[in-house]
């Protein structure tokens, strides 16, 4: 479904992603983890248009989207959750999801979509009329993925959902990607909390230093012994570097 | 109480004007952190385009009409040409280059029309009076009044209930998620321009109708107070601009007709000595939200 090859995308001057390939194939969550700065979220940027690819492609359903504007991302059917939500503090939750439509001339399917979300989220039909600056971290998570569906995407980028959650929130997110995949949805996933989210995917591509060091079927990738000391030993032996 | 009374016409007209232009000063800063100091300049071109066009011969209605959008594609053109490529830059380039904008279009048309003040001949229902209250009021006032109020209820609607609305409501909440959600922010930024043009033109039109004299510098002092009255209010917020405007001019007609003979031509002075005392109490104005609010 998604096929990146040789991907480079550099900030000023320093080289953020470095060469990476990678595929992601209809109905898959695939994870893609990795420490702070190993380029997973400069990756995602790239994907959904805002940041400029460096050199390399992007195709999507046989569609060329290097280079492309985020409109035209959006419009193919690709939509990035961002690290941190961002939902528009200021708009209400009704607004909020009726931004996720901006781009669809159909104003049926965002009523319909804007129906299975609520179903989906019955919190954020409660909430409707209230800001999204007044929501919890977790009902704000939640409005983000639901804005994003609005769209109508076939791929889903989701950056750090779990980020700066409590474990029971956390464990609600990954239900509800789990619900998404069930749905029929794509998701390529960011995590700091790699073990949870390589729970939950098929594949894995660890990320390190803009380049990728290792991909597997997630199980496996799991099971690996670097990968287990790395995770479950604390982030500073990470730079031990799993290229050498 | 006539007295008053009169004042305090005086100061509702001149405080639609104001609120106008605080207006337009708003919406383009909220949308792109920016504040453009040309902005004045568009009252000037307003005037100036409806006196041309009058010159011309064309029928007083249509000759506003026309001058409306002539001000509309300036305020277009200065932010293409002018604005969009340092949008990015830091807040010292983009102020620098909205001031040369403004001196660039005074003395452009200080060049080409000169510097001396001209007259604005408009209907003379405009001028005709009647009397309110026993206080003398004439059409003009009323229209102004009437356009402002009109055309605030129509920029808030519009910004409350459009697509189009709440997508600049996003932009100015959230770039980056605007942006991954598909909005175009020159799109929505050309629209800002547009508003802030509009009203920037019914503005200098009416202010140029009421005194029926104008020239080349009378964007400046009207802009910088306008802009006063912005900042006043809480710089990205409507409520706050129109306040603004009302506050500023209220305290300035007020000054100048009550304070004693001697000193009331300061009245500028005066008010801005309010204006400072109010900032020092609340730094982001009268319905501005804190800048940790706004991140």
């Amino acid at each position: 479904m998604l096929k990146v090859s040789n991907l480079s995308v550099s900030y000023k001057k320093i080289n953020a992603v470095r060469n990476i390939s990678f595929e992601i194939g209809k109905g898959e969550i695939v994870s893609l983890i990795g420490s702070n700065g190993a380029g997973k979220t400069s990756t995602m940027r790239a994907l959904s248009g805002l940041v400029r690819v460096k050199s390399g492609s992007v195709i999507f359903d046989g569609q060329d989207l290097t280079g492309a504007s985020p409109s035209q991302i959006v419009s193919a059917g690709i939509v990035h959750v961002p690290e941190g939500r961002q939902v528009f503090s200021k708009l209400s939750v009704g607004e909020n999801l009726e931004m996720g439509g901006y781009l669809v001339t159909d104003k049926k399917k965002v009523r319909d979509r804007t129906a299975s979300v609520f179903e989906l989220f019955p919190i954020l039909r409660e909430r409707i009329h209230q800001k999204a600056g007044s929501l919890s971290g977790g009902e704000q998570q939640m409005l983000a993925i639901g804005r994003a569906l609005v769209t109508g995407p076939r791929l889903l980028l989701l950056d750090e959902p779990s980020l700066g959650l409590a474990p029971i929130i956390v464990e609600r997110v990954f239900d509800v990607i789990r619900e998404l995949q069930k749905n029929g949805m794509t998701i390529l996933l960011v995590e700091q909390n790699a073990l949870d989210a390589m729970a939950i995917s098929g594949r894995t591509y660890i990320m390190e230093s803009g380049s990728i060091a290792m991909e597997g079927p997630s199980g496996e990738i799991a099971e690996n012994d670097e990968v287990r000391r790395i995770y479950l030993g604390g982030k500073e032996t990470w730079n031990s570097s799993l290229l050498n | 109480m006539e007295f008053f009374t009169a004042q305090l016409i005086s100061a509702v007209k001149l405080g639609s004007i104001y609120a106008l232009v605080a207006i337009g000063y708003s919406i383009v800063y909220s949308i792109m952190g920016m504040i453009n100091f040309a902005h004045g300049e568009l009252l000037m071109i307003a005037t100036f385009s409806l006196w041309l066009l009058l010159s011309a011969g064309v029928p007083f209605a249509v000759a506003v009409v026309l001058a409306v959008i002539i001000t509309a594609v300036f305020g277009i053109l200065i932010e293409r040409i002018a604005y969009r490529s340092i949008r990015n830059a830091g807040e010292s380039t983009q102020i620098i280059t909205s001031l040369a904008v403004s001196i660039f279009l005074e003395a452009l048309c200080q060049a080409i029309f000169n510097s001396s003040s001209k007259a604005l001949i408009i209907p003379d229902v405009f001028s005709q009076t009647f009397k309110v209250l026993g206080v003398t009021v004439s059409v003009i006032d009323v229209v102004t009044l009437a356009c402002t109020a009109a055309l605030t209820v129509a920029v808030v609607l519009f910004i409350r209930h459009t697509r189009v609305g709440k997508a600049m409501r996003a932009v100015a909440d959230n770039q980056e998620a605007a942006n991954l959600m598909g909005i175009n922010k020159d799109r929505i930024i050309t629209t800002a321009f547009v508003i802030g043009s509009v009203l920037a033109a019914v503005a200098g039109i009416l202010y140029s109708g009421k005194y029926t004299s104008f020239s080349n510098d009378m964007g400046f002092m009207l802009g910088v107070k306008a802009f006063i009255a912005a900042v006043l209010g809480g710089l990205g917020s409507l409520t706050g601009a129109v306040a603004g405007g009302y506050i500023m001019a209220l305290l300035e007609v007020f000054f100048s007709g009550y304070l004693p003979q001697g000193i009331g031509s300061y009245q500028t002075a005066f008010t801005f000595l309010v204006l400072i005392l109010v900032l020092l109490i609340r730094p982001n104005g009268l319905f501005g939200s804190s800048a940790r609010e706004r991140s």
